[in-house]
Parts: C-alpha cells; sequence; structure tokens
C-alpha cells in the first residue's frame, strides 16, 4: 500500500504476483497429495517449491530495499531449522509440532506489529478495515506464542503434564477474554490508541498461558489442533493487514486443517470443543463410577510368549506408553516372530492414542511397518472378535468397555476399541494405575485378560526372546 | 470526532470492499482446504499437521518486507526476527514431513 505511492514498476509486481498465485495452487495441491500415501511426497515437494517461489517472488518486490537483514536472517533460521527437521526424534514430535506453532505464530505476530509501528510512526493513521485484520493477527498470534510453548512444556515435561487449576479459573478466563474483546473494540474506532494496542498483545499472552494450563496430557491432540489452526488464522489475518492474497490461501488451508483435526479429535473423545479447554478433564475425580468386580490376573512372560507363539490372528493396540517407553522397534520384533510362525499382526490405532493426531502411526511407520497394516478404529473394530490374542500396548482409556456399557463413566459413549470382544487380551502397562481420565478399566479385570507389568519395551524384549526359543 | 470522520469516508469505504473482496478468497480457500483435508486419512494425520505448519511459515512473505523495506529500525529488528522464525519453520518443516512421509512405506514389493 505504502508502495504504491512510489511508483511501482508493473512488470515486476506481475512477476511478484503469478509467483504468488502459483504458489497458492502448489501449496493445495500439496495438501492434496496427502489424501494418499502414495502420492505424500511428491505433493509436499510441489507446496515446497511453491514457498521458495514465493520467496523469491518476495525478494524482487521493490520495496525491498536492503537484504542485509533478510540474508542474515533467513541463514540462521535454515541454521535453526535444520537440525530441527532432521534430527529430532520420532518420538519427540508432538512437542516438535508444538514448539514449531509458536514460531509461525511469532512470525505473525512480530510483522503485525512491526505494521503498525510503521503506520503509526509515519503519521499516515490505519485506516479501520486493516486495524480490524491487524488485530485479529497479533490477537490470534500472540496467544498462540504463549499457548504452544505451554504445550511444548507440557509435551517435553518441564511443566507437569497433569492439568493446573485453581479456584475462580473459569471465571478468571472469561474476564479475560472479555477485556480482550473490550480493547479490540476500542482499538478498531481509535487505531492510534498504541498503549491499548501493547496492552492487548499482553493480555493475548496471558490468555494463551492460560488456555493451556489447566489443559491435562490426554487432550493434547485437541489443543495441538487447535493452535494449529489459530496459527493458520494469524498467517491469514497477516493477508488481510497487508494486502497479500497468498498468506490469506495459505492461512485459510492451514486453519481449515487445524480445525478439522481438532473436531475430529473431540469426536473421538465423544467431548465438546468447550468442554476440552473449559473442562479440566480428570482433575476432579467423577462420582458415581461403577465398582469394578474381580481382580487382574498377571501373567508370566514365558506363558504369554506361548501364547502368541500359537495365535494366528494378533491385534497390537498401541497407547501413549509405547511412545513413552520408545518401545516401537520392539513391537516390530515382535511382530516378526508371530509372522515367522504364520501368524498375522495387524495394528489397531484409535484416534487419539498418543498426543496428537496420527502420533501412533508415524512411531509404527518409523519401526518400518507397512502402512497397510495400521488400521484406524472403523476398519478394524470388527475384526477382533476374530482375534486370538490383542497385545494392548500402553493404552487405557481408549480401549475401556465402560464408555459403551456403564452411563456414569466420565468417558461414556466414547468411541473405543472393542478389545474386549478379543479371544484373549494381554495387557503390557507399567503399574497397576489408572488411565488419564483417572477410572478404573473394565477391561483390565475380564477374564480373558491378563496383565503384564514392567516397561513395555523390556516387557516386549522379553517376550521377544522367549518366542524365539519356543 | 466527526470532521476526520467525514474527511476519511471516501478511503476507508475503498479500503472496506477490498477487505470485502480479501474475505471471499479467504472464505474460499478455507472451503478449498475443507474439501480436501477431509479426505486426509488418519494414517497421514501427524505429517498432515507438520505440513500445514510449513505451509504456514508463508508469513516469511510479510516478515521479508518488514525487514527489508527500511523503512525503520524498529520494523528492521521486528522483520528481522520474523524471518528467522518463519525460516525456522519453512526449513524444518518441510524436511521433517518428508523425513515422516519417507518413513510410510507399502507391505508390496516396494523398495
Amino acid at each position: 500500500m505504502i508502495a504504491a505511492a512510489e511508483g511501482v514498476n508493473l512488470g515486476r509486481e506481475a512477476v511478484t504476483l503469478v509467483t504468488y498465485l502459483t504458489a497458492s495452487v502448489l501449496f493445495i495441491l500439496g495438501l492434496k497429495g496427502l489424501t494418499k500415501a502414495e502420492t505424500a511426497r511428491r505433493g509436499m515437494q510441489y507446496a515446497a517449491l511453491g514457498m521458495l517461489l514465493a520467496v523469491v517472488g518476495t525478494l524482487i518486490k521493490q520495496e525491498i530495499v536492503s537484504y542485509g537483514w533478510i540474508a542474515a536472517g533467513m541463514v540462521i533460521g535454515t541454521i535453526i531449522g535444520w537440525p530441527l527437521g532432521t534430527r529430532v526424534p520420532m518420538t519427540a514430535m508432538p512437542q516438535r509440532i508444538a514448539i514449531s506453532h509458536m514460531f509461525g505464530a511469532l512470525a505473525a505476530t512480530l510483522v503485525g506489529i512491526a505494521e503498525y509501528y510503521t503506520h503509526m510512526r509515519s503519521g499516515i493513521g490505519i485506516p479501520r478495515p486493516i486495524m480490524a485484520a491487524l488485530g485479529f493477527e497479533v490477537l490470534f498470534g500472540s496467544l498462540t506464542v504463549t499457548g504452544s510453548f505451554m504445550a511444548f512444556g507440557k509435551l517435553q515435561e518441564i511443566l507437569p503434564g497433569r492439568p493446573i487449576t485453581y479456584k475462580g479459573q473459569n471465571a478468571v478466563n472469561i474476564g479475560v477474554f472479555f477485556l480482550t474483546i473490550l480493547m479490540f473494540a476500542y482499538l478498531i474506532v481509535h487505531p492510534d490508541a498504541q498503549v491499548v494496542f501493547y496492552a492487548m498483545i499482553a493480555v493475548a499472552f496471558v490468555i494463551g498461558i492460560s488456555l493451556v494450563l489447566p489443559i491435562g496430557g490426554g487432550d493434547m491432540p485437541v489443543v495441538i489442533s487447535l493452535l494449529n489452526s489459530y496459527a493458520g488464522l494469524a498467517a491469514s489475518a497477516t493477508g488481510f493487514a497487508i494486502d497479500n492474497s497468498l498468506l490469506i490461501i495459505a492461512g485459510a488451508l492451514d486453519g481449515a486443517s487445524g480445525f478439522i483435526l481438532s473436531i475430529i479429535m473431540s469426536k473421538a473423545m465423544n467431548r465438546s470443543f468447550g468442554n476440552v479447554i473449559f473442562g479440566a478433564f480428570g482433575a476432579a475425580p467423577e462420582s458415581g463410577t461403577a465398582e469394578v468386580v474381580g481382580e487382574m490376573k498377571e501373567i508370566s512372560v514365558e506363558d504369554a510368549a506361548l501364547q502368541l507363539a500359537y495365535a494366528q490372528r494378533v491385534i497390537v493396540v498401541p497407547g501413549y506408553g509405547l511412545a513413552v517407553a520408545q518401545a516401537q522397534q520392539v513391537v516390530r520384533e515382535l511382530a516378526d516372530q508371530v509372522e515367522r510362525r504364520g501368524g498375522e499382526v495387524k495394528y489397531a490405532i484409535h484416534p487419539v492414542a498418543g498426543r496428537m493426531p496420527g502420533h501412533m502411526n508415524v512411531l509404527l511407520a518409523e519401526a518400518n511397518i507397512p502402512y497397510e497394516k495400521l488400521l484406524d478404529m472403523d476398519e478394524i473394530n470388527h475384526e477382533f472378535a476374530s482375534t486370538d490374542v490383542a497385545v494392548v500396548i500402553g493404552a487405557n482409556d481408549v480401549v475401556n468397555p465402560a464408555a459403551r456399557t456403564d452411563k456414569s463413566s466420565p468417558i461414556y459413549g466414547m468411541p473405543i476399541l472393542d478389545v474386549d470382544k478379543a479371544k484373549a487380551v494381554f495387557v503390557l502397562k507399567r503399574g497397576k494405575g489408572k488411565g488419564f481420565a483417572g477410572i478404573e478399566n473394565a477391561l483390565f479385570f475380564g477374564d480373558k485378560t491378563r496383565m503384564i507389568y514392567g516397561d513395555a519395551k523390556g516387557t516386549l524384549s522379553k517376550l521377544v526372546n522367549e518366542m524365539k526359543s519356543v | 470526532m466527526t470532521e476526520p470522520v467525514a474527511e476519511m469516508l471516501s478511503p476507508e469505504s475503498l479500503v472496506l470492499a477490498n477487505q470485502f473482496l480479501k474475505l471471499f478468497v479467504f472464505v474460499l480457500a478455507g472451503f478449498v482446504g475443507f474439501l480436501v483435508i477431509t479426505r486426509v486419512p488418519p494414517l497421514l494425520h501427524t505429517p498432515l499437521m507438520s505440513a500445514t505448519n510449513a505451509i504456514s511459515a508463508i508469513s516469511i512473505v510479510g516478515a521479508l518486507v518488514a525487514a527489508g523495506r527500511d523503512h525503520n529500525t524498529v520494523s528492521t529488528v521486528l522483520g528481522f526476527v520474523a524471518v528467522i522464525c518463519a525460516t525456522i519453520n519453512a526449513v524444518g518443516g518441510f524436511i521433517i514431513t518428508d523425513r515422516m512421509l519417507r518413513m510410510f512405506k507399502g507391505g508390496g514389493a516396494k523398495k
């Protein structure tokens, strides 16, 4: 907008716009590639090419007059980004994603502040429709910055993973929320109220913190998806503020993706958005849960190995415990042993198993398990009845039959994996404790269920060794 | 209050019209995103998330302008930091997405 006054070189401007248009198309093609595993890599190469084009198209813009800072920034960014891409282990993927939401949102926020400051300094003033866009940009941006950082802290276990709550928390949150809306409204009417602008950013930082504070580890898939969506919306708002359609399109794609994922995740937990964010699930133990009768029966590794050795159909049910124990390779070895004897092994993946959407799939793919064997809940649930042994590794609430039968249970109605229908169930578990939701799991007390306590990785290696000698 | 409003009315309404045009772009792009992304299988949800994250590093376009237009030091420095952040996501995001996708192998004869 500012450049328009200085006599624009139309040719150059047209080239820039063509690169932006091409980049938009490449981004959409890239996401389309992700609808199939076979085309996904090619798709992302398109998207990366789009990014490169957009950067080149921007660098030739007439507005840009000095390149020193730009070059320095890109070099530093590459030096930091390269190891974040090549070195981070797959087990650390949730926190890796969380921290990158933070970087993305921070970039958008800073661009927003720079834009506002430049307008204020030049004394031209900001038209209200632009101010509205800038407001959305810094709001979504800054709450995503602190929110993602909190999520990162919880996943990296710098912060306690349990929900952190205090009395009157929801009242405080609602208060802060309305304060922000008020400030935003004031800014649209008085765009040059600089104090309000910066104060609003500060308050948005606080919102980000208090949004994620009460969220527990098992709810992380929803929160990470939601933050993904916010980071996209911040980028989109940047496009509105600096008059750039490419930003709007890319941000809208990102926003839509995060939004869809968070809806899928909420549904898989049979809960609403509001419930996840304001509920602090599991913070207060729910009363009225039916007592589970019976006792948990243990089985020795030797007996379990024997039974697995003669099983024809085995389904492995992985949960967050698998990621914690980093046991994905050993799972594969166990499956090899079963398959060596002519048995068949499949994997049942619950949508919210782990700490982010698709977490288990990535881990198992890392262990070279072909993706045809990784099956969604809906694809595999009917197969449990004809399964000889189901092996539950560090999963709890997603296999709790109380979700189907017990109306008083806090997880009643949540879609679960029908592990209890298998002919035999082995549960690998660290101890006798309860799951994330803090409820007893009726599956563990079932007649067909046998418990094997201990670290998942250790137990699995022992099983593998036993099976080799059977 | 009255005179500046009267004075700014016409440029402001132009800007407003322009913002509405962008709203069309936003809504349509969101719609395309919705159609495409609902077809992404749960198998690829983590790569999807890291891919959209890499794509949202497109804020770099705004960051480059802020860092390079040489209007004032504050804008340059903020832009500089924003370029760093966006580059981290663009570089790291596409690399890690590719690394993940490389691991997803079919069971057939492929490699």
